[in-house]
C-alpha cells in the first residue's frame, strides 16, 4: 500500500509543478538584489529539509532555533527526512525543492548542481573560509563554483574496541597495521574473535577499504580513484584490496563467520562488542559508533569502551578518512543566505556539540564543549586533521558508490582472494556509472 | 403557477436530446475521469516519454534504457526473479488456499481457523516483511525460526566443552572442529602436552586451576590439556603459570600405526588426564572432535541462496488466507447435491474432490490465481523490508529495482522509468484476461 501513496504523492507532485511551471515561469528574480547576507535585519520563511531525525534533529531544532532568536523577523520550518536523497529527487524533478537542504553525501550535491538545482553559496566563501580546512571548502565547490557547506563531519578513521577484552587478551591500542594485524591474532588465541564487520551494510566494507587505500595508495592517488582518472584495476586498489583480505579471509576472527556478518548490520555490528561476553573484541566504523555504543548498550566510556585511530600502514602517517553533511541552498533568498552564513559560524557548531554526537568540521570550535574525551578526541581529530579526505563512496556518483559498489565489495567479502575479480567488476560498475 | 418539476408530461416519453445523452453520463463520470487522468493516465503516459530520454531528462535516448535492462546484471536477475515468482507463487497460494478452503469445511473451529490464516492480511506487507526478516535471522539468539530448529536438534546432538578450540602451536596438527592431534609420536612413560587457544576465560568452570606439567607414569600415558594463553599471548606450547587447566575434555589414545583410537578419557577438573598400563609401542594423543562439535549454527535464510524463498514464503503466508476466503466463498455456492450425487454413485472422497468440486470451482479458482500474478508482480515491500543489503541483488524484483534505480539516491529516472513500463507490458495480458472474465460473467 506504501507504494501507492507514492505513486500518488509523486503524481500529486507532478501535477503540482505543471501547474506551477505554467502560471509563474521566473520568480528567481527575488534572489537577486540581496547580497548583504548578514548584519542586516533579514525576514521571510524559508524550509530547511535535513538528515537529521530523532536526537539529532531535535538538536539541529535547537541550532536553528539560535538562528531565529538572532533573526526574529525569519520563520524557519525544519522537516528532517531519513532518506533525503530519494524525497529531494522527487522535489527538484517536481521543482518544488525546500529552501535549503543538508544532504549525505557530496556526490548527491554534485549530482543536484549538474542539475542545475542548486544555488551558488560564494557570498559566505570567507567566512568558510576563515571556520574550515581548504580541504572542505574544495570539497563544496563544483566545477569552481562553490554550492556546499559542511555543517556536521564524521571521522571514519575510528576503532573501537571493548577494553575488557583487550585486558584479558593483554594488548594494547596497536601503533601500526602490523600492531593490529598481531592484535587480531592475539585477541583469537584469547578466545574472542577481533573484529566485529557489518557487512550487511555495504557502506562498512567501503569505509574499510578507503582507509587501507588512502593510507597504502596516498591521498594523490585517492583523488584520482575518486575522479576515476585512474582505474579500478589498477595495482594500488589490488594492493589495497589484498591488504585488506589478511582482515576478511581471516574468517575465524570475524564475529559469525563470513555469512554471519552477511547479515549484522551495521548497529548489531557495534552492540555485539559490548555484549556480555563479547562476541568480538573491536569494530571499525566512524564516530558515530559512540552514539550507538551509549544509545544501545550500558558500557561506560574509558572502562568498558574506547577508541583508537585506524592504524598507519607502510608509515603513512596519521590520516583521516571522513564523511559529512553538507548544506546547499536550492532557492535563493536574504532569509537563506543569513542561515547559510550563521551555520558557518563557530557558535552554531557549539550549540549542537555540547549536546553531544555531534563532530563539528569547523576547526574555530572550542574543543571544551564537547561533552566527553572520546568525542573530543575523535572531533578535533577530524577539524585539524593534516591530511583529510573525504569518504570516497559518497564522491563518485551514487549508482557506483552508493549501489553497486556496496555489492560488489559484498560479493568479494564472500571471497577476499579473488582480487583481481573484485578489481574487475569494480572497474565494470565504475566505467559505467561514469558514462 | 407553473409545477415545480421542468418535465412536462409529454417530454418523458420521447428520447432525449442528443447532446444530453452524452452529458448526462460524462458529468458522473467526470470527477472519475478527472481523478483517473491526473493520478493514472498522465503519470503512466509522462513515465513512458520519460523512459526514452536520458537519466537527467535533457536528452533522447530512444530504446537505450531499454537495452539497459537486459544488460545490468541485477536488473536480468530482477526479471529472472520475477519469472520465477509468477511461475512458482501463483500456484502454491491457490493450491494451499484451496486445501484450507476443503478442509476448514470439516473442520469443528472453521471460523477459528479461517481467521487466524487470514489475519496476516490484516498487517501492512512492510510490517510483513519486517516481522519475516526477524524471524529469518541466522543466529538462534536473534531468530525464531532457526531457534525452533535447534532446540529440536539440541535433543538428538551435543555440544562441545570448547567449541573455538584451536591448537596453540605447531606442536600438535589438525584444527577444530575435527580431531587435533599431537604431531610427535609418545611412548608409554612419555608425557604430552595439549596446548589449545581460542578459548574465552568465561568458558571454563570457576575455580579452575593453573595448569602444571604432569608427572611421567610408569607403563602409561601421562599429559595435561590447558588454555596455552596468558595476557600478550605467552609462549605458545609452553605450560606457564597463569595458563589455565582445561577440564572436561575427551581425549584419544590412537595406535600410531592405524591410527586406530585404543583408549578413551576425559581430563580432569586440573586438566591432567592418564592411561595407565599401556601395552608397549608407539601412540598419537589427540583431543576427541566430541570436544569442539558446535552447536548448530541455524539455516542461512537471508543469504544469497535462500532469500528469495524466503520472501516468496512470506509472501505466501499473507495471501494464503485471502485466497482460502475466496475459494472458501465459491465452494459454499456450489450445489452440494452434485457433490452428493457423486458420492452415492461410489466416488471417493478424492475422486469428488478431483472431478466435482475442483471443476466446479474452475472460475473462481482463476480469479485467484489472476489476481495473484497481477499482485506477485509487484511485490515490492517485501523485498526492501527482509533482504539484507548484503543480498539485495539476489532477492531483487522488477518493481523493487525500479524504485531502487530512480528513488533510492541514485537518480536514474530514464531507466526506471523503462522498468515501470517494462512492467506495465507485463501486467497488460494479465489485467486484459481480467477484464475478459468479467464481461462473459456479465453476460
Amino acid at each position: 500500500m506504501r507504494k501507492h501513496r507514492w505513486y500518488l504523492l509523486f503524481a500529486l507532485v507532478l501535477v503540482l509543478s505543471a501547474v506551477a511551471a505554467g502560471c509563474g515561469g521566473d520568480d528567481e528574480e527575488g534572489g537577486a538584489d540581496t547580497e548583504t547576507g548578514g548584519g542586516e535585519a533579514v525576514s521571510g520563511s524559508i524550509n530547511v529539509l535535513a538528515v537529521w531525525t530523532g536526537a539529532e534533529g531535535e538538536a539541529f531544532q535547537a541550532v536553528l532555533d539560535g538562528f531565529t532568536e538572532q533573526n526574529a523577523g525569519v520563520n524557519v520550518s525544519y522537516q528532517g527526512a531519513q532518506d533525503p536523497g530519494q524525497v529531494l529527487s522527487t522535489a527538484v524533478e517536481g521543482g518544488n525543492p525546500p529552501d535549503i537542504a543538508a544532504l549525505p553525501s557530496p556526490g548527491l550535491m554534485r549530482d543536484f548542481a549538474d542539475r542545475g538545482a542548486l544555488q551558488p553559496i560564494d557570498f559566505a566563501r570567507d567566512a568558510i573560509a576563515d571556520n574550515f580546512a581548504e580541504s572542505w571548502l574544495d570539497l563544496g565547490t563544483v566545477d569552481g563554483t562553490l554550492y556546499g557547506m559542511f555543517f556536521k563531519g564524521a571521522n571514519k578513521s575510528t576503532v573501537w574496541y571493548n577494553v575488557r577484552a583487550f585486558e584479558d587478551a593483554g594488548v594494547e591500542p596497536p601503533e601500526d597495521w602490523e600492531g593490529f594485524l598481531e592484535n587480531a591474532s592475539t585477541l583469537q588465541s584469547s578466545g574472542v574473535p577481533a573484529y566485529s564487520v557489518g557487512a550487511s551494510d555495504g557502506w562498512t566494507l567501503t569505509d574499510w577499504f578507503e582507509n587501507v587505500y588512502l593510507r597504502m595508495a596516498g591521498p594523490e592517488k585517492y583523488d584520482q580513484l575518486t575522479n576515476h582518472e585512474i582505474p579500478w584495476t589498477d595495482q594500488s586498489v589490488k594492493d589495497a584490496l589484498t591488504e585488506l583480505a589478511k582482515v576478511f579471509s581471516d574468517t575465524q576472527n570475524v564475529a559469525g563467520g563470513t555469512s554471519g556478518a552477511l547479515q549484522t548490520d551495521f548497529p548489531t555490528s557495534v552492540t555485539q562488542v559490548f555484549a556480555d561476553p563479547p562476541k568480538a573484541a573491536q569494530v571499525y566504523e566512524g564516530d558515530f559508533v559512540g552514539g550507538v555504543i551509549t544509545a544501545e548498550t550500558n558500557a561506560e566510556p574509558q572502562t568498558d569502551f574506547n577508541v583508537y585511530d585506524f592504524p598507519q600502514i607502510n608509515d603513512s602517517g596519521p590520516m583521516v578518512v571522513g564523511g559529512g553533511d553538507v548544506v546547499v541552498m536550492f532557492k535563493d533568498s536574504p532569509a537563506a543566505r543569513a542561515l547559510i552564513q550563521y551555520l558557518a559560524t563557530p557558535e552554531a557548531a557549539e550549540i549542537w556539540a555540547e549536546r553531544g554526537g555531534f563532530s563539528s568540521p569547523n576547526r574555530n570550535v572550542d574543543d571544551g564543549v564537547y561533552p566527553d574525551d572520546i568525542t573530543r578526541q575523535t572531533a578535533t581529530a577530524l577539524a585539524q586533521a593534516e591530511v583529510f579526505r573525504f569518504d570516497l563512496s559518497d564522491l563518485t556518483p551514487s549508482a557506483f558508490g552508493g549501489d553497486a559498489m556496496f555489492s560488489i565489495l559484498q560479493d568479494w567479502f564472500r571471497n577476499p582472494n579473488d582480487v583481481d575479480g573484485a578489481a574487475q567488476k569494480l572497474e565494470d560498475a565504475a566505467a559505467r556509472a561514469y558514462g | 403557477m407553473r409545477p415545480e418539476f421542468p418535465l412536462e408530461e409529454g417530454t418523458r416519453a420521447q428520447p432525449p436530446a442528443p447532446w444530453r445523452a452524452f452529458a448526462v453520463p460524462l458529468a458522473f463520470l467526470a470527477p472519475a475521469i478527472f481523478f483517473l487522468g491526473v493520478w493514472l493516465l498522465y503519470p503512466t503516459v509522462r513515465t513512458a516519454i520519460r523512459s526514452l530520454y536520458n537519466d537527467r531528462g535533457d536528452t533522447f535516448v530512444g530504446i537505450d534504457n531499454y537495452r539497459r535492462l537486459f544488460n545490468e546484471d541485477v536488473i536480468f536477475t530482477a526479471i529472472k526473479n520475477n519469472f520465477l515468482w509468477v511461475l512458482i507463487v501463483p500456484a502454491l497460494v491457490t493450491s494451499i488456499g484451496l486445501l484450507f478452503a476443503v478442509l476448514t469445511e470439516r473442520v469443528r473451529w472453521a471460523v477459528a481457523f479461517k481467521i487466524a490464516v487470514f489475519m496476516p492480511l490484516a498487517i501492512s506487507l512492510f510490517a510483513v516483511g519486517v516481522i519475516w526478516r526477524l524471524m529469518y535471522q541466522q543466529s538462534p539468539e536473534r531468530g525464531a525460526i532457526n531457534a525452533a530448529i535447534v532446540a529440536v536438534q539440541g535433543v538428538f546432538s551435543e555440544q562441545g566443552a570448547f567449541t573455538q578450540a584451536q591448537p596453540s602451536s605447531d606442536q600438535l596438527e589438525g584444527r577444530s572442529p575435527r580431531a587435533i592431534v599431537l604431531a610427535e609420536p609418545v611412548q608409554p612413560g612419555d608425557t604430552a602436552l595439549l596446548g589449545l587457544t581460542g578459548v574465552r576465560a568465561s568458558e571454563i568452570p570457576e575455580g579452575t586451576p593453573d595448569a602444571a606439567r604432569p608427572e611421567p607414569l610408569q607403563g602409561g600415558i601421562s599429559g595435561v590439556v590447558w588454555r596455552d594463553f596468558s595476557p600478550g599471548g605467552g609462549t605458545p606450547g609452553e605450560v606457564e603459570s597463569g595458563e589455565t587447566a582445561l577440564p572436561g575434555v575427551t581425549i584419544e589414545l590412537r595406535s600410531a600405526d592405524t591410527g586406530r583410537t585404543v583408549s578413551r578419557t576425559t581430563s580432569g577438573d586440573d586438566g591432567t588426564f592418564a592411561f595407565e598400563d599401556v601395552d608397549p609401542g608407539s601412540y598419537r594423543v589427540a583431543v576427541g572432535p566430541t570436544t569442539f562439535a558446535a552447536p548448530f549454527r541455524g539455516f542461512n535464510w537471508l543469504g544469497e541462496s535462500l532469500i528469495t524463498p524466503a520472501i516468496m514464503f512470506a509472501y505466501i503466508w499473507v495471501t494464503a488466507g485471502f485466497a482460502m476466503v475466496i475459494i472458501a466463498a465459491g465452494l459454499a455456492a456450489i450445489p452440494r447435491d452434485v457433490m452428493e450425487a457423486a458420492r452415492t454413485d461410489g466416488a471417493s472422497e478424492w475422486q469428488v474432490f478431483r472431478r466435482v468440486t475442483v471443476p466446479l470451482l474452475a472460475p473462481v479458482l482463476t480469479v485467484v490465481f489472476v489476481t495473484q500474478i497481477i499482485g506477485v508482480l509487484k511485490v515490492f515491500d517485501l523485498v526492501l523490508a527482509i533482504a539484507p543489503g548484503s543480498a539485495r541483488d539476489n532477492a531483487t524484483l522488477l518493481a523493487f529495482e525500479m524504485w531502487r534505480k530512480a528513488f533510492s539516491g541514485q537518480l536514474q529516472f530514464g531507466l526506471g522509468s523503462a522498468i515501470a513500463t517494462f512492467l506495465l507490458l507485463l501486467f497488460i495480458p494479465f489485467l486484459i484476461a481480467n477484464i475478459r472474465r468479467f464481461r462473459t460473467e456479465a453476460r
